[in-house]
């Protein structure tokens, strides 16, 4: 186990590495630095900025003074919040998207799972078709579909929600179920498939021929094989949710990691889109190392290979 | 792979995907989406561009049916020519992505050992990239040009494709007709484009249909963050953004737009599944 879990933190190093290296080049490439749309700064005030950030040495300076910084955990000052490095905006935004994603995923699981277990116990029924269409929908209708269409019937037309913000509780409510529903979509697909494979099983006709309740046969023995898909899905899924979506975070105005990446591309703030990205690529490896050891944990036979 | 033959595979799975309703309806409704968005100058009087700042938004009307945008602009067309756009954006990168997928995957499968060994490793690698970061980045450090957004939604989408491939090769290069045409010295590249690749076309059939909606998806993603197609041109997900912004005043901006793409995003799910159920009926629950 201990041996697997090495490996694949090892595994973490190169691709950190290609992404942090195509991601330096990629921002400089741009024509114009951060600081060339002030227009009322004049020239020898941008060579005094450039000149602070170290943005006038040579590029493979640059990239090395910014690995040398990285690796002892200096993610660097942002170049458009002047005074702010990167970290400390991490550190106010992080916490925002972490809730955002929470909530998301609560909303996805508590979907998802029952739609996928209920479709699978009656297959071809009502009760399989309803919820997989429902799960289409929800799959075809992406979120800046979905995002402004509530707002516009809960918000704007029944008046339940705010449109925007992330002030008070009920804030929280409309992002999450736009954030979460395609999830939950995913979730139940791939719950109902999961469960179809093991329902036929051998093991399940013993657990039924002992006599057991129904909703035991279905709650222990076959939920948790069914729901490996589920698990293995969830890993990419719990980084992606947590770190902020650019476009639930852009509609309802949430002041959120997705939304900084967004404006720090635009404003050309290479520090700051270089550190949300590292950031981003080390969460998205770590959940899909997690998700690696439950389900080696969940499944002996998986123990031995890598 | 000769033709439509009576108990051909091909046959066969035509027969299968016909008995499927919900993937003939998606095939209708793609078909007719296509047609519509190519005979747009025919169907519609008005342009695309064209203002007329003094009729402003109007709602659904005889002369605008599907209503005006903020600057006049009957929404009807924008939708058709915007359909345009993001169809041939969907076409052209999974088109991309197929040609880089295939060959990778093709190559790696075929040479086998270590060659396939350090080609999948790189694939391993780029899968943890974030890419949709990378696409980002790329439409603002480039501009907002139209063939860099698909070469670059092509170079994304390619991954899974490669793997599927490998998968598919490895299982043919066993069989012997492969075995036969590298004994009659046939060449590398011959025996990867006539032989291998025309039996691993049926997977590739079923993944290319769910990779159009992934990267319609994305271009309007993009296009929602103001990233990819500019305005006066239309898309779907530029309209979708138009949409949200006056979503308070004049609602039917978001909800037709919203309406078309989220309808093509069902045909091609369903037209997927459907091809996917009929090429291989063990892997279809229904």
């Amino acid at each position: 186990m201990l041996k697997f879990l090495t490996r694949r933190l090892l595994t973490m190093i190169p691709v950190l590495w290609v992404t942090v290296t195509l991601t330096f080049f990629l921002v400089r490439l741009a024509p114009g630095g951060p600081f060339t749309e002030e227009k009322q700064y004049p020239q020898q005030a941008i060579d005094q900025l450039n000149q602070h950030y170290g943005l006038d040495a040579p590029i493979h300076l640059q990239y090395a003074r910014y690995i040398g910084r990285l690796l002892r955990g200096d993610l660097g000052p942002s170049l458009k919040y002047q005074n702010r490095s990167v970290n400390e905006i991490i550190s106010e935004t992080f916490p925002v998207s972490l809730e955002l994603g929470i909530w998301a995923l609560l909303v996805a699981l508590l979907l998802g799972l029952p739609a996928g277990i209920m479709a699978s116990l009656r297959p071809n029924s009502v009760l399989d078709y309803a919820p997989m269409s429902l799960a289409m929908i929800g799959i075809c209708i992406p979120s800046f579909v979905l995002g402004p269409l509530l707002v516009l019937a809960l918000a704007l037309g029944l008046g339940w929600f705010n449109a925007s913000g992330w002030n008070m509780a009920s804030d929280r409510i409309l992002p999450a179920i736009t954030l979460g529903s395609a999830y939950a979509a995913y979730i139940a697909r791939l719950t109902r498939a999961g469960m179809l494979d093991v329902l036929p099983q051998d093991f399940i006709r013993t657990a039924r021929a002992k006599g057991l309740r129904e909703s035991r046969v279905i709650g222990r023995h076959a939920l948790k094989p069914g729901i490996f898909p589920v698990i293995s899905f969830l890993g990419p899924a719990v980084a992606g949710l947590i770190t902020g979506s650019f476009v639930v975070e852009t509609i309802f105005h949430i002041p959120g990691l997705g939304k900084m990446f967004v404006m720090g591309a635009f404003n050309r703030d290479y520090t700051l889109v270089l550190g949300l990205v590292v950031f981003y690529s080390a969460l998205v490896i770590l959940f899909n190392t997690v998700v690696d050891v439950v389900l080696a944990a969940l499944n002996p036979r998986l123990r031995g290979a890598s | 792979m000769s033709g439509h033959k009576q108990g051909s595979p091909w046959a066969q799975m035509w027969q299968r995907l016909r008995r499927n309703h919900m993937a003939v309806a998606g095939l209708i409704t793609l078909t007719l989406l296509i047609l519509t968005a190519l005979l747009a100058p025919v169907l519609t009087p008005y342009s695309y561009e064209e203002q007329n700042l003094a009729l402003g938004a109007t709602p659904p009307s005889m002369e605008h049916l599907l209503g005006t945008d903020d600057l006049g602009r009957d929404l009807l067309t924008r939708m058709l020519y915007g359909g345009r756009v993001s169809l041939a954006v969907g076409l052209c990168a999974t088109l991309v992505s197929l040609l880089i997928g295939v060959t990778y995957g093709a190559v790696s499968g075929y040479a086998g050992g270590r060659t396939d060994n350090v080609m999948m490793r790189l694939v391993d690698i780029l899968y943890a990239l974030p890419f949709t970061v990378f696409v980002i980045i790329l439409m603002v450090v480039f501009g907002r040009n139209f063939m860099l957004l698909f070469v670059a939604i092509g170079a994304v989408e390619w991954l899974t494709m490669a793997r599927i491939v490998r998968g598919q090769v490895l299982a043919v290069k066993q069989q012997p007709f492969i075995k036969a045409a590298s004994v009659l010295g046939f060449s590398h590249t011959r025996i990867i484009a006539r032989h291998i690749i025309p039996n691993v076309v049926g997977p590739v059939i079923v993944y290319t249909t769910l990779t159009i909606p992934r990267v319609m998806l994305l271009e309007s993603f993009l296009s929602f963050l103001g990233l990819g197609i500019q305005p006066p041109m239309s898309s779907w997900g530029l309209l979708i953004r138009d949409g949200a912004k006056m979503l308070e005043t004049y609602p039917w901006m978001l909800i037709f737009p919203g309406l078309v793409l989220s309808i093509t995003l069902f045909a091609l799910n369903f037209l997927g599944d459907g091809l996917r159920d009929a090429l291989d009926p063990r892997a279809s629950h229904r």
